[in-house]
């Protein structure tokens, strides 16, 4: 399927490649750097570009290419997702997947790499499972590698969890402090028009867990409310059968961080919007405009929001801005041309405000429509679905587990059309 | 190149901080300016070299990296290949990975000395660590060095009976590795394949049919036995195998079932959510009915099956999976279930914009086909400024798509956002957007009309470029679609436009406007000329296709105004013709002799007619329109071409080809086991199937030619049935753990159906000592040949089994498919088709092969009657029916196999049900059917329970007893079914029937009604009356012969049937005279029963 791997980087250099089937050389890349030049943005780079003997998928992920070259037809989605897998994989391992780190670590990588597919097609693939193949780099294990001269980080034996039914799971897991943390997750997608009105406003949430729990547990977790999740997609841990018959999620965790389960609460139901915006965009014939936003609480349920921050992408005709925030700072990039307002917690009695004159470049026609405007913000403590967790109960261990859920609401695509 | 190329841009790749060499040369640092140039070529990676023959492990390791390092980056690496790929043998396990990482990217440049490693890989191919046997495996199959192919056949083979799967796993993966490195080996490979297939651990599954798909994805037949065991299996498949697994079963699919879309095709989407035991109960009465009279349409259980079992996966988290599964849905499911993907797909949407790309392309293309599934969707299509442009492109695509004349309002007022968008490409595809709803919805042509000329006093030029363009397709269309007296409306707007020639500069803007303008000059005769005149003198400045149009307009003009611009025209034409670019010349010499002919031709007369021809309307319509012709999913459809290996879906069949093939053996049952563990003995044994069918051939070809007469083409005829029999048979089979009410009402509703062919029994010890003998035998199995079973054989080893108790196992149920099928098959077995070829080899038969010469046969034709046990009434609620499903029994071959089924028909449940006291005459037995803990109310569920009738036809008594009650019950089995099955050949018949004769005959003669005297019916009702088996006849006479033996004496019971015309004369030879009599009333009163 996947017959070779080359890593880019923003600068375009191939600093990475990996084959596994006949060598194919960096120079295929051409291709993929002739269909970048011609795409405005490494965003709008096509994730499928046909050459005259291969095909290059790729995906662009915090400022590096993956290119992936097969040579038949394969589901496009396959390569994708398993690129991105990949990637998930190095930020698993490294903290963070970014040219230093794949480059100070190319070794494990490599090796990564190597296990991770056979002949092009995934051979193992679960984290639990490749961190006991190669294990993954820290402080600790240089510095005993060091003293002890032995600086092995594959690990001899196949992992046990490859071969059971529960493959995502590693045998043998100890901890002194039993602990299961579920983060509920949920982010609100939103498009509100000139006016003020909703046109779309969707849930996307997710579980995220940090289980640390000895053993083979066996965990069921139920919800108040679990009719509002009619559209999930599961980790494979979960036992699809209990959700359908019982509405509960049963399942044998991964050890450590996971997703179990990711929803999407679709626009036919009513998704509370928590905040407004109003503003007053204007350009005005000879080089001039005003700009000014005020945000404030819409459907906050009582609830702190926090992290508020504006981005808003000008026109190439503005030159620049020159504003005064009520409260907290601005940035205006003039190159990219975003203006960013960092405004922090919003205190419901003064609303926040940024205010302040647009210079545009003169001689350029001036600009026919207004920005939009992006807002992220957070709101803990508060599932905006309600979704609310029931109780966690753990089977098949005997130890009483230290167990946490914690709710938390903030914008995904959320964008006001000025 | 220096040898501190490993560092990449100063700072990484070095983090195995240098340790001092020995190599004496200090060029380790961070700082690259300090190896210098000087660092030649010659000496390059000496030092690496050294540190590579040194023998300290972490010097080696060192080394490794480094040059894993230079793999990495792509740098040439390969002069180290002879220090490298001695330390293959290292103890060290990593230094041995980086080995292996190396040798699979040089091996094939440096073919000579990757051969010295191969000794080590055969060795480590030996290992008893797992892990280090697969490792070997990969690193061995993946040196594509042609010599070695054969070494790696033979690692192939080996690994594929590897006791760990992962090892199979890997060797799975070697399979197209080998094959594109040597597809001469294609033959063994597939037989591999074959092999792997059977495996059952989902570890194995996915990689096996990537193997397959990637080495003989034409080999269909292949698939046909592991059918309902992948579709069983895919839950648990790891994500990737279950993509593979998806995308072959929609193949497969396509190829083995009908299309779910033709005429009666809604009816069964209503049991979609039912319960799979209701589904598979409601599906089996359906067929049942349904096979008399041409049925409409009923889905295969099989293709259900697929549906049902993928659909979970539309959970995943994979977005390969879902997608794998709304494109078997949208190619493969009927039309009013394929909606349920439409959900998933829009989760999918989240995602990262790679995968929003491949999806969107996909549901571009399905809302061409089915609009109706993503309307509900309409706003996750909504575009946000921050999408790639790609992305909104799409879909705009998909919004036009979904546009109807309820929802057009609302998508316009979205469109007119859009327009205002600072990315002018997505401005201007709004604009055609608009420009597709507008001819695609006639009630708002006109809106968007006048929105689009709106638009045309944009500032931006390419939207107003744009909007000229489309406004010209929708005059034009509107012109042709509803006559002159509309567009004459438009007057305003063409002369608007031809104002703005002035003004717009995109060659495509002005060329729409020349045209429409020449189109219509008329309408604005005044106007026209002038346009013409500026254009005229601006010509030699105008881009290629706006000259074009220049002539054009000025040969119309010409035309209808030839008295103002004559001279005008000649004046372009004298332009046109020293034009650089050809096509113009050639296009002003054309119009020049159509228009300003030198001398009157033909063709100048008719040049108003050529030229102002009223032209088809452009069709606006979806990029997309083309794109269904590949299927979803896949490369070529998001290319919109054909990739590499992509093979198109094929179309339905227009009939289903024989269902039967994928039919597994049935279970063989354990009396000591629950009937739950026999289906984990059934998965067992098909693991090992085509070994012992191999054994089974053997001998067929020992024995064929002694049963050359067995056979008669009569049987052809009952073949379909047979096939019918089989597959319900086979469900059954593969529920046998929850056997309750799957079979229950089907036989009460149709008691005269089709008969069942039920599994084969032997004794207990047999499946257990199966396995390994079978496996013993595998080593040398050969794949299923020129099958030349007949049906003696497999019959011949029930004999043995049963007498012996040797290893045995057989099938009888397939053999009675083979026997259909091959209607003489000892001795044309050379006709057998492939799949029927894949069918035998699901025989399972093993051991010694049996030296006598007759024996028993399952019947071919058995309508099972159910008899009422327990009346409900009687029963308090509790109904109990029995019917004799004429196989042998589990328990013991002298026993009679009854099937009770218990239905609750009253208020509460029933508990704790089982076999109370028994009254027997001597010599009889009852083996109790296992207890029922308890009943639901209108629960039905089928146990099964034998009789010992000790070949008498006395009632068998004995008391049902619930928690609470007991009632009296007693089964009569009616003579005939005190028999079981015997084959003998013709002459063996009538030696045996002249020892019969005298006390021992009954004769009797009968009258046949007229619809029943072909030979169909009778045979059909001697077999209703009795468990006997056609003794095979080579004459076309109308004697019928029939031989059994009674259950549990094993007396020879044989039946002649002698036809004439309208009468029969029915011969009955049989040692016990009562059985012999009563048979013979039993017929006559069948045979003569109009």
């Amino acid at each position: 399927m996947i017959n070779s791997l080359f890593i880019i980087n923003s600068s375009g250099d191939v600093f990475m490649e990996k084959h596994w089937k006949s060598v194919i050389h960096k120079s295929i890349c051409d291709y993929f750097f002739e269909e970048q030049g011609k795409a405005g943005s490494p965003e709008d780079v096509p994730p499928v570009i046909a050459t005259p003997h291969h095909y290059l998928l790729n995906i662009y992920r915090n400022q590096l290419y993956f290119v992936a070259v097969v040579t038949t037809e394969v589901p496009p989605l396959f390569v994708i997702e398993f690129l991105h897998r990949i990637f998930d994989t190095f930020e698993d391992y490294f903290t963070e997947c970014s040219e230093t780190t794949l480059k100070e670590h190319f070794v494990i990588v490599y090796e990564l790499l190597d296990e991770m597919l056979d002949n092009g097609f995934p051979l193992a693939v679960e984290s639990n499972i490749l961190k006991e193949l190669i294990r993954p780099p820290n402080f600790l294990r240089t510095i005993t590698d060091t003293v002890t001269g032995k600086n092995t980080g594959v690990s001899a034996t196949l992992p046990t969890g490859q071969l059971s039914n529960v493959p995502w799971r590693r045998t043998g897991v100890k901890y002194t402090n039993n602990e299961a943390y579920f983060d509920v997750i949920e982010e609100i997608d939103a498009i509100i028009d000139k006016q003020g009105n909703t046109v779309i406003a969707e849930v996307q949430g997710y579980i995220d867990c940090l289980i640390k729990l000895s053993g083979m547990p066996d965990l069921t977790l139920s919800f108040i409310n679990p009719r509002l999740l009619d559209d999930i997609s599961f980790h494979p841990c979960v036992r699809y059968k209990r959700w359908e018959s019982e509405k509960v999620l049963s399942f044998v965790p991964p050890d450590g961080n996971f997703r179990l389960i990711s929803y999407h609460i679709g626009a036919n139901n009513m998704v509370a919007v928590p905040l407004y915006i109003r503003h007053n965009i204007q350009y005005r014939e000879g080089s001039g405009g005003r700009f000014e936003v005020t945000i404030g609480p819409k459907q906050t349920m009582g609830k702190v929001v926090e992290n508020i921050s504006l981005e808003v992408p000008f026109p190439k005709s503005v030159l620049n801005l020159t504003l005064t925030p009520s409260q907290g700072k601005y940035t205006f990039d003039p190159v990219g041309k975003i203006l960013t307002w960092d405004v922090g917690r919003m205190d419901p009695t003064k609303l926040p405000s940024i205010k302040g004159n647009i210079s545009l470049q003169s001689g350029h026609p001036i600009p026919e429509s207004n920005p939009t405007i992006n807002m992220n913000f957070s709101i803990s403590q508060m599932a905006i679905s309600g979704i609310k967790v029931n109780r966690l109960d753990m089977y098949g261990e005997k130890y009483k587990p230290f167990k946490g859920v914690k709710y938390m609401t903030r914008a995904g695509k959320f964008q006001f059309r000025t | 190149m220096t040898s501190n190329s490993f560092q990449l841009g100063g700072t990484g790749f070095g983090n195995d901080k240098a340790p001092s060499t020995g190599s004496g040369e200090g060029d380790f640092t961070n700082d690259p300016a300090s190896s210098g140039f000087f660092s030649e070529n010659f000496k390059r990676h000496e030092d690496l070299k050294a540190m590579l023959d040194g023998n300290k492990d972490n010097l080696k390791l060192d080394a490794m990296k480094r040059i894993i390092g230079m793999v990495a980056k792509g740098k040439d690496a390969s002069d180290l290949f002879p220090a490298v790929v001695k330390n293959v043998v290292s103890k060290n396990l990593e230094v041995k990975k980086l080995v292996y990482v190396y040798l699979t990217r040089y091996a094939e440049e440096q073919q000579d000395l990757a051969l010295l490693s191969i000794s080590t890989f055969q060795r480590a191919l030996k290992d008893p660590n797992q892990l280090i046997r697969a490792s070997a495996l990969r690193v061995l199959s993946s040196i594509r060095v042609l010599m070695i192919s054969p070494i790696m056949m033979l690692a192939i083979k080996e690994a594929v009976m590897d006791m760990s799967p992962y090892v199979r796993k890997t060797a799975a993966h070697a399979i197209p590795k080998l094959y594109s490195l040597d597809p001469e080996s294609k033959e063994q490979l597939v037989e591999v394949i074959e092999k792997l297939l059977g495996d059952k651990t989902t570890l194995v599954a996915g990689s096996a049919i990537q193997a397959f798909e990637e080495v003989c994805p034409e080999r269909i037949d292949l698939i046909h036995k592991n059918y309902r065991k992948l579709c069983n299996l895919l839950v648990d498949v790891e994500e990737w195998g279950q993509v593979v697994i998806v995308g072959m079963m929609t193949r497969y699919a396509r190829t083995q079932f009908v299309s779910p879309n033709q005429e009666g095709a809604g009816e069964d989407g209503k049991n979609f959510y039912e319960s799979e035991e209701d589904e598979d109960e409601k599906e089996e009465t359906e067929e049942n009915e349904d096979e008399p009279k041409k049925k409409p349409y009923i889905m295969d259980s099989d293709h259900r099956l697929l549906l049902r079992q993928t659909k979970p996966l539309l959970n995943s988290r994979n977005a390969a999976v879902v997608m794998s599964v709304a494109q078997l849905y949208h190619h493969c499911a009927p039309k009013s279930e394929v909606g349920v993907v439409a959900k998933a797909l829009i989760r999918l949407l989240r995602g990262h914009k790679e995968v929003q790309y491949i999806v969107l392309s996909n549901i571009a293309t399905m809302t061409v086909a089915r609009r109706d599934m993503f309307e509900a969707y309409l706003k996750s299509f909504y575009i946000r400024s921050s999408d790639p442009t790609h992305i909104k492109l799409l879909k705009l695509e998909i919004l036009t798509s979904l546009a109807t004349e309820t929802n057009i309002s609302v998508i316009l007022r979205e469109l007119q956002t859009y327009v205002t968008s600072t990315d002018k490409e997505f401005a201007a595809a709004t604009i055609q957007a608009i420009g597709r709803c507008a001819s695609n919805i006639a009630e708002i042509t006109d809106t968007c009309l006048s929105g689009l000329v709106h638009l045309m006093s944009n500032r931006d030029e390419s939207v107003v470029a744009e909007s000229v363009v489309v406004i010209k397709k929708l005059l034009q269309m509107q012109s042709t679609g509803k006559g002159r007296k509309t567009t004459t409306e438009h007057k305003d707007i063409i002369t608007h436009m031809a104002k703005m020639v002035d003004e717009i500069t995109v060659p495509m803007a002005r060329a729409s406007i020349l045209w429409l303008i020449g189109e219509y000059s008329e309408r604005v005769p005044k106007i026209a000329p002038d346009v013409l005149r500026k254009m005229a003198k601006s010509f030699i400045d105008e881009e290629d296709i706006v000259k074009l149009q220049i002539l054009n307009l000025a040969a119309k003009m010409c035309i209808t105004n030839s008295k103002q611009t004559r001279l005008l025209c000649q004046y372009v034409f004298n332009l046109a013709k020293y034009d650089q670019n050809y096509d113009i010349r050639d296009r002003s010499r054309f119009l020049r002799q159509l228009i300003l002919p030198a001398e009157k031709g033909p063709l100048a007369k008719h040049a108003k007619k050529i030229l102002l021809a009223s032209k088809p309307a452009p069709v606006l319509q979806s990029k997309f329109e083309d794109r269904d012709q590949y299927q979803l999913g896949t490369l070529s459809h998001i290319l919109n071409n054909k990739t590499t290996g992509y093979k198109d879906l094929p179309e339905w069949p227009e009939e289903a080809p024989d269902p039967s093939v994928r039919n597994v053996e049935i279970p063989v049952p354990e009396v000591t086991t629950k009937k739950s563990e026999r289906k984990k003995a059934t998965k067992d044994k098909s693991f090992y199937s085509e070994s012992e069918s191999s054994s089974e051939d053997e001998d067929s070809d020992e024995e064929s030619d002694d049963s050359d007469e067995d056979e008669e083409s009569e049987e052809e005829s009952e073949e379909e049935s047979d096939d019918e029999d089989e597959s319900e048979d086979e469900e059954e089979s593969e529920d046998s753990d929850i056997p309750q009410k799957n079979n229950a009402p089907p036989k009460q509703s149709a008691p005269k159906k089709a008969p069942k062919v039920e599994k084969s029994e032997s004794e207990e010890e047999e499946s257990s000592s199966e396995e390994e003998s079978s496996s013993e035998e595998s080593e040398e199995e050969k794949p299923p040949p020129k099958s030349k079973a007949s049906k003696k054989k497999p019959a011949k080893e029930t004999k043995a089994a049963n007498q012996n108790n040797t290893d045995l196992l057989l099938d009888i149920d397939l053999f009675g498919s083979s026997n259909g099928v091959t209607s003489s098959g000892g001795t044309q077995g050379s006709i057998l088709t492939p799949s029927m070829a894949s069918a035998m080899s699901n025989l399972t038969i093993s051991g010694a092969s049996s030296t006598s010469s007759s024996n028993f046969v399952q019947p071919m034709n058995i309508p099972l009657k159910s008899y009422d046990l327990l009346n409900r009434m009687t029963g308090n609620g509790l109904g109990i029916t029995y019917k004799f499903t004429r196989t042998i029994s589990v328990f013991s071959p002298k026993m009679v196999s009854i099937e009770l089924t218990l239905t609750n028909h009253g208020e509460s449940p029933l508990s704790g049900i089982k076999v109370g006291k028994k009254t027997l005459q001597p010599g009889m037995e009852i083996q109790d059917f296992p207890e029922i803990a308890s009943l639901g109310t209108g629960a039905s569920t089928s146990v099964l329970m034998a009789i010992n009738f000790n070949d008498t036809t006395q009632p068998a008594k004995f008391e049902i007893c619930t928690l609470e009650q007991t009632f009296k019950v007693s089964i009569t089995a009616p003579v005939g079914e005190l028999l079981q099955p015997h084959t003998m050949g013709l002459q063996d018949f009538t030696q045996q029937q002249g020892k019969l004769k005298g006390m021992t005959e009954n004769t009797g003669k009968v009258t046949l009604p007229k619809e029943k005297s072909d030979a169909k019916s009778v045979v059909t009702n001697v077999l209703t009356v009795a468990n006997m088996l056609q003794v095979p006849s080579s004459e076309s006479d109308t004697v019928y012969r029939f031989a059994a033996k009674t259950m549990s004496e094993g007396v020879l019971v044989l039946v002649s049937v002698s036809v004439n015309e309208e009468s029969a004369n029915i011969v009955v030879n049989c040692e016990k005279m009562v059985i012999g009599t009563m048979l013979l009333k039993d017929l006559k009163s069948l045979l003569a029963k109009s």
